[in-house]
């Protein structure tokens, strides 16, 4: 039945052009993931403008809200980066509630998951490894280098372990978007698939329809979860490019 | 008179909120430890083959690089394959010590950190 109707459990990832748009012979057309990005953007400002728009002394529940992830973003800068981190609050907490956001919207029916899209998360990832990488080199200048060697070891081990902690570094935009790429993929794809099981099975589709249920709580928890990996590992890497060792 | 109490004032009240939040930061360093245990697992799993095979693809992918560059196929492509297994190794091996995700041996920041205990 889930089949001759065409439904593949992947087919919520596939992009539609909106409005085509063509630039010199490169496609920048207006696509699902695009407005889906434009309402993350909406959705966060409407949040966080409209929560503080009396601003009382004694918040209401809205402004409580804004408050919590407003606190929430601060506290985890001040645990992990101190006081220097402060700088940096808005990058993060632009970062944090446009992931949030993302992984929260593609929880809606029928939406479209940005993140769960490794172009998407990869530019994030490239974007922040780019620029924390400047920040190491615009604060420590060349010896931003001595961050590839770790101090104490023998000047005969250099040669190796240079380049294993050059690779190491590489390595981090890459775990960081397949990372959140990978969960969001693999929880949506995960529920589609349980969910094409409910109707096959009939009576005994109550099951794969609990499970469903349970996934789905889930998958709320890993959006929230993965958003804030994601803030948590830019601001250790924003903490050592200022601190290095 | 008898109304002073139950209206402190904003200065009180901050100085009360601040002890709270002090009180509620302890208790959650004292359970983050037992807190995470069980639904972490899979998650833990997850991050160490990240860490792993994104150091090992960055390696294999420089080594395919330079071969091409310097023509020196399939050598470098197996020595990088070699370094960037280590390198994957050290990515579990800081994330499982509690040095982070960071490269270098950052233990330094580590022992501020709470939730990842620095093994000096």
């Amino acid at each position: 039945m889930a089949a001759e109707g065409g439904h593949s459990p992947l087919e919520q990832f596939v992009i539609k052009r909106i409005v085509p748009v063509d630039i010199g012979g490169v496609d920048v057309s207006f696509t699902n993931s695009a407005l889906f990005m434009c309402i993350a953007v909406v959705v966060a400002s409407t949040f966080l403008v409209l929560g503080m728009r009396r601003s009382a002394i004694v918040p209401g529940r809205w402004q409580v809200a804004v408050e919590l992830s407003y606190e929430f973003i601060a506290n985890l800068l001040k645990d992990t980066v101190g006081q220097e981190g402060r700088r940096y609050f808005p990058i993060i907490f632009t970062l944090f509630m446009f992931v949030l956001l993302g992984n929260l919207l593609g929880m809606v029916p029928y939406s479209f998951t940005f993140t769960s899209h490794i172009a998407v998360t990869f530019a994030m990832a490239f974007a922040i490894f780019i620029g924390v990488t400047v920040l190491g080199f615009v604060r420590h200048g060349m010896h931003f280098f001595t961050f590839f060697a770790p101090p104490g070891t023998p000047v005969v081990m250099l040669p190796l372990l240079v380049p294993i902690e050059i690779i190491s570094y590489l390595s981090r935009p890459i775990s960081l978007s397949v990372r959140l790429f990978a969960n969001m993929l693999a929880g949506h794809t995960l529920i589609k698939v349980i969910a094409g099981f409910i109707a096959v099975l009939g009576v005994a589709g109550v099951l794969p329809l609990a499970l469903v249920v349970a996934l789905t709580g889930l998958e709320i928890l890993i959006a929230f979860l993965q958003a804030y990996v994601f803030a948590i590992l830019t601001c250790l890497y924003i903490n050592d490019a200022i601190h290095l060792h | 008179m008898s109304e002073e109490p139950p209206t402190p004032s904003l200065k009180e009240l901050d100085a009360k909120l601040k002890a709270a939040r002090d009180h509620r930061h302890a208790n959650d360093l004292k359970n983050s430890g037992s807190e995470t245990g069980a639904n972490n697992g899979l998650a833990l799993a997850l991050k160490i083959g990240v860490e792993f095979v994104s150091a090992v693809g960055v390696g294999v992918g420089i080594g395919l690089l330079l071969d091409y560059w310097l023509e020196t196929k399939p050598w470098l492509m197996v020595v990088f394959f070699l370094l960037g297994s280590a390198a994957g190794f050290l990515n579990i091996f800081r994330t499982m010590s509690g040095y982070g995700y960071a490269a270098g041996y950052s233990a330094k920041s580590a022992d501020e950190k709470p939730d990842r205990k620095g093994n000096e």
